[in-house]
């Protein structure tokens, strides 16, 4: 058999082939409905040079409140992953497949789990700020649910990976299903637990960010309120603060990472 | 019960009636058993794994089960503390009718009931000393089972005597994935110990072993119910294990107890043909 006898291109089938130039045409039409046209970026980019040029030399001047507003983003973030964590967890054992101990709270609590995962956490802190006002308490409430969400499903499915021998022994003795989870399962899954626990953590880090835009507190309002008045040296200060914060907050999550797991 | 093998005279050289050598005395009725299985069933959808199984064992005695790959053994012995569900039959153990047992009842059940799997199933991300201490949770619960840093003194020293028990006291504190296979199986067998059982049941604990492990952790298994005078079952496929240890020999096939025997009149040539399923046994 020679190479020219092998066909280069396999046949399609008519309903691949049309789907798959309706999704062509889709992207497509994606690209000119975002308004996103190349005049336009060119014409951006001197703006975008300006706005940068007009944040440099960062003001130093407003430092200590802008500090001041960071650690209480991160206090924001650290309570509400905390929060969120201890949520995450008993009702991650509930929607475990094997640990749940009966189909409808398993379902019960996936539902909520994907609830609180796919609505975004500025529509939490949206919600938030409504019921209890403007301020951290808002963000931290935010950053919990959200972190519910996000953790349950990790915590669930580490959960249900974990080898089942060792369960299986103990339901042998008569262990009790606390006993089962807590001296089994869960020493098995604690490289998962931690790497998730850390990851949210960076997660809410990153977002307790944002969260201030919406009136949630923390670091976001003093940005929003030096772009607003177009103090862009002031913002500038801000925005390598936020970096600062985060970039050290991935690095000791990743070392303590190295070093537990 | 143990008579439900009348083809045993072809195996054996003098056992004309099935009756049980137990330390010099004869034990002939069924009272004594601590445990007792009549007309035991189990099918998996169209597969009659388990088709009319009697058999029962007296206090102190050791029992091993054999038969071919897939004959039922692992099922028989799971069906016993009901990690299998029987279809029919009955199952009497240490005085309770174990098939009709409440949860509860079957928690506490289990508690006293010792099973030593193929594979060891310890934690091994946690010491050997709270893989043993796990044993406790038959009797107990809480906190103070999970870890033997919060173990009650007279946990840990328990703990402690079974490790010394089966020669591993020296390792309490290591993790028990550095342990190779047989210390592993020797640490399972001290959980077990730890459980403070009445009936040991083991199902194929020699199985992923070398020879000399093995070899060690039947022997281990068979002293030490020799020594505490606890009944135990075993199923191993290494035919001088069967014979070396345990007093008598239950043979499975087609769903049945095919024979039933003291072991030290079996002779390994027969256990062979019989694993070979040659019909002379039949
Ligand atoms: N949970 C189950 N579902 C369906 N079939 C099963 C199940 N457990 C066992 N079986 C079947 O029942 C039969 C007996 O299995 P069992 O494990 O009791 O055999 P065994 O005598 O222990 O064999 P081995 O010597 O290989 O350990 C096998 O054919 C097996 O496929
Ligand atoms: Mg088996």
């Amino acid at each position: 058999m020679t190479s020219a006898s092998i066909p280069r291109w396999q046949r399609t089938n008519p309903v691949t082939f049309v789907l798959g130039v309706a999704c062509l045409a889709f992207l497509i039409w994606s690209f000119s409905n975002v308004g996103l046209s190349f005049e336009r970026v060119v014409r951006g980019i001197p703006a975008l040079f300006s706005i940068i040029d007009r944040m440099f030399p960062p003001d130093l001047e407003r430092l200590p409140q802008i500090l001041w507003s960071l650690l209480v983003t991160f206090q924001m973030a650290l309570v509400g992953c905390v929060l969120g964590l201890i949520f995450a967890f008993p009702i991650a054992v509930l929607a475990a497949d094997g640990l749940s101990p009966h189909p409808v709270v398993k379902h019960i609590a996936r539902g909520l789990i994907a609830l609180f995962r796919t609505v975004p956490d500025l529509v939490w802190a949206l919600l938030f700020v409504i019921a209890v006002g403007l301020g951290p308490a808002a963000g931290v409430m935010a950053i919990m649910v959200d972190k519910i969400g996000f953790a349950g499903r990790f915590f669930a499915e580490a959960m249900e990976e974990v080898e089942k021998g060792p369960q299986e022994a103990l339901a042998a003795i008569g262990a009790s299903r606390v006993g089962l989870i807590c001296s089994s399962v869960v020493p098995q899954a604690i490289p998962s637990l931690v790497a998730t626990s850390l990851f949210s953590l960076e997660k809410a880090v990153r977002g307790s960010v944002i969260l201030g835009l919406v009136g949630a507190g923390g670091i976001g309002v003093e940005l929003k309120v030096a772009f607003d008045l177009f103090d862009y040296q002031t913002a500038a200060t801000i925005v390598i603060a936020i970096f600062i914060l985060v970039v050290l907050v991935e690095q000791a999550s990743n070392a303590l990472r190295r070093k537990i797991i | 019960m143990l008579a439900s093998s009348s083809s045993l005279s072809s195996l054996v050289t003098d056992v004309t009636v099935p009756i049980v050598q137990l330390n010099g005395e004869r034990m002939a009725d069924d009272n004594s058993a601590v445990l007792s299985v009549s007309g035991l069933r189990k099918s998996f959808g169209q597969r009659h794994v388990l088709r009319d199984v009697h058999f029962a064992g007296h206090r102190g005695e050791a029992l091993a089960l054999i038969g071919a790959n897939g004959c039922g053994k692992s099922t028989l012995l799971r069906s016993l503390v009901r990690l299998v569900e029987p279809d029919a039959g009955a199952i009497h153990a240490m005085g309770k009718a174990v098939l009709s047992l409440n949860s509860s009842d079957l928690k506490n059940y289990r508690s006293r009931v010792g099973f030593v799997f193929q594979k060891h199933n310890l934690v091994g991300r946690l010491s050997v000393l709270t893989n043993v201490i796990h044993g406790v949770q038959g009797r107990a619960s809480g906190m103070r089972t999970w870890c033997h840093a919060f173990a009650k003194k007279e946990w840990r020293e328990e703990a402690m005597q079974c490790l010394a028990a089966v020669g591993l006291a020296d390792r309490a504190l290591q993790r028990a994935d550095s342990l190779s296979g047989g210390q592993s199986q020797r640490v399972a067998i001290a959980r077990m110990l730890m459980q403070r059982p009445e009936l040991v049941l083991a199902d194929e604990p020699d199985a992923s072993l070398d020879p000399k492990a093995g070899e060690e952790v039947m022997g281990l298994l068979y002293s030490l119910s020799r020594d505490k005078g606890l009944t135990l079952i075993m199923i191993s496929h290494r035919v001088e294990h069967t014979i070396r240890f345990s007093d008598r020999i239950i043979g499975l096939a087609n769903g049945v107890v095919e024979f039933d025997c003291r072991s030290k009149d079996m002779e390994p040539q027969n256990l062979l043909s019989f694993f070979k399923g040659e019909a002379a046994l039949v």
